[in-house]
């Protein structure tokens, strides 16, 4: 299979997730028996373009254009549409980044082809790749497959591989610059720069021991009783999207694709239903624990302990056996 | 400003749910449904947005007859009228083929503006809005944390990974999907739900506006996940289960000190 893996970068550094997808993307270069080729697109890339040719993959496409640099939907997707009808590849993978979920399904629909987003793996089976994504929040798994003729384009969550297990090529792969015809007229959003609302006055990454709520806290006076678990615990109060949204806690405090990702050696999930969008950014935790009424809330996929029930008799007896032991 | 609103009905957060026999859906007797949430920012911001500049909100949905419920609750809150794509094998679209069906429902609606959701908590695409912008031929940004109209253009505030944020300007007429968060979503008032029951729902047949299409992506089957660690369950009464806990953190997770 003919693979073509868009990475992405921003101020010549990577996305990390970029790195990760190309790990897939070899997995199932070999699987497949395939010819793997990423492109790289923006400007002034060229030692970028060449520390990616240094993994295993067949070439490396640098697509370079003043209209590339900053980033638009509108420059990425004219782009990636003349070096796909160009290069002709079945597969293309991308990372599933914030950048990428604002293009790719432009590109799709630009190309009438499918994208399946938000893989969190796939098998390969009788000559057919059956992808695998998370429906109704995690809480069910589902098999897709391409239907129609290739290009077939999917996006692969972030954390779902491991750039760990990324190979190097034996020799650095051939580099080449491909050429695309873009104009300024095309380009209708105009970006602004990239900024920073404030300086994080809390670093979750560092703290031994988190405690986190989400839904299942239910009204902002209950967060007190898991801030006093975190004190107890000598941890940090965090939060699930949707309580930062409700603005119970502060955004900073938030941990998930759009907050901080972090591996305490305990955290615990209180009446946190586990979505995906959570799960990301704190399932390399060494130890999860899980309180939750519902018995079937994907949290419980992850935990290592988990408990069934109110959360509300629960925390409040562990504070209580956690004074009690720091007083005798 | 005209402003067109996507909103999805999809099962209520705490809803059982449970895989219908042919295995690509979840059966939908006995649970019950409700706007999906992140459309109920998007819907929260039209209504701002109108209040503010003047003009007309449409609610629109694709979906079973069931999904008019969400029409009305949009009308309650103030949405000015709604627009039902009929399907009730809605499930079995891909998003290209759901977004190629709005687009045609919108594309004699001259909007100035189409809002959506980041994504739905059913199928969670997070395609519907990228793919509307496309195929109305409009420009589009994502996951917006902030709007302000100044004449004919859009001044917007995009959220990136990471903490990092961006300022955008974009030209109307537009397609935005809403960050969840951006706002305080609004309840429908006793007066708005009153109003609501004489604001207009035109329904409209997705077999009428899309007679024939090409799934390029095919729902194979959904099943409850595997799972990828052992999770040791501990049961009793509240104190019981606390000191379990606790003595399991101890001695043999180790993540808590022994004192």
């Amino acid at each position: 299979m003919r693979i073509l893996l868009i990475a992405e970068q921003r101020q010549g550094k990577w996305n990390k997730a970029s790195l990760e997808t190309l790990a897939a993307a070899q997995q199932l270069a070999a699987e497949t028996g395939g010819r793997l080729v990423a492109a790289l697109l923006g400007q002034g890339l060229r030692a970028l373009a060449e520390e990616l040719a240094g993994y295993q993959l067949d070439e490396v496409l640098l697509v370079e254009h003043e209209l590339l640099e900053p980033y638009t939907a509108d420059g990425f997707t004219a782009a990636l549409r003349q070096l796909i009808e160009q290069e002709t590849p079945e597969l293309v993978l991308l990372p599933h980044t914030y950048q990428v979920r604002d293009f790719a399904p432009k590109l799709a629909a630009a190309l009438g082809r499918g994208l399946v987003a938000d893989c969190i793996g796939y098998r390969y089976e009788t000559g057919r790749i059956v992808l695998v994504r998370q429906m109704f929040q995690g809480r069910t798994a589902a098999d897709v497959t391409f239907a129609g003729a290739p290009p077939w384009l999917a996006t692969l969550q972030s954390g779902a591989f491991r750039s760990d297990q990324l190979a190097r090529g034996s020799r650095p792969a051939p580099v080449r610059e491909v050429h695309v015809k873009l104009e300024l007229e095309q380009i209708r959003v105009r970006p602004g720069e990239l900024f920073r609302e404030a300086k994080q006055a809390v670093d979750l990454t560092q703290a031994p021991v988190i405690v986190a709520v989400g839904r299942g806290i239910k009204e902002k006076e209950n967060i007190a009783l898991a801030e006093k678990l975190a004190r107890l615990l000598g941890g940090e109060l965090a939060a699930s999207r949707p309580i930062c949204d409700e603005g119970w806690l502060p955004m900073e405090r938030q941990i998930g694709s759009s907050g901080q990702t972090v591996a305490p050696k305990l955290y615990i999930a209180l009446g946190i239903s586990g979505a995906i969008q959570h799960v990301v950014g704190m399932k390399g935790s060494r130890t999860i624990v899980a309180i939750n009424k519902d018995p079937n809330a994907p949290i419980f996929e992850i935990a290592d302990y988990g408990i069934v029930g109110d959360l509300f008799e629960i925390v409040p007896a562990l504070n209580e056996a956690l004074e009690q032991s720091a007083s005798s | 400003m005209k402003i067109a609103v996507c909103v999805k009905q999809v099962p209520a957060k705490d809803a059982p749910l449970h895989i219908a026999p042919d295995g690509t859906w979840i059966r939908e007797t006995d649970i019950s449904f409700e706007m999906n949430e992140p459309d109920s920012y998007a819907l929260e911001e039209a209504l701002r947005l109108k209040e503010k500049h003047g003009g007309e909100v449409v609610a629109v949905s694709l979906g079973p007859e069931r999904a008019k419920q969400t029409l009305k609750e949009a009308l309650a809150k103030g949405a000015d009228r709604g627009l039902h794509i009929a399907d009730e094998e809605f499930y079995r679209l891909d998003p290209l083929t759901a977004a190629r069906a709005l687009a045609r429902a919108l594309e004699p609606e001259r909007c100035d503006l189409v809002l959506t959701g980041l994504q739905s908590e059913d199928h969670g695409f997070g395609q519907t809005g990228v793919l509307l912008a496309e195929l109305l031929g409009l420009p589009h940004a994502t996951i917006i944390m902030s709007i302000e109209v100044q004449n004919e253009t859009l001044r917007l505030k995009r959220e990136l990974e990471a903490g990092w944020f961006q300022w955008l300007e974009l030209p109307l007429p537009a397609v935005l999907t809403i960050q969840s968060g951006i706002n305080k979503v609004r309840y429908a008032t006793l007066k708005g739900i009153m109003a609501a029951k004489k604001k207009e729902i035109r329904t409209l047949l997705r077999t009428e506006l899309l007679p024939s299409f090409e799934l390029t992506q095919k729902l194979e089957r959904i099943y409850v996940p595997q799972k990828t660690k052992k999770t040791e369950f501990l049961q009793g009464p509240p104190k019981e289960v606390a000191a379990k806990l606790l003595e399991k953190l101890k001695h043999e997770a180790r993540v808590l000190g022994s004192s």
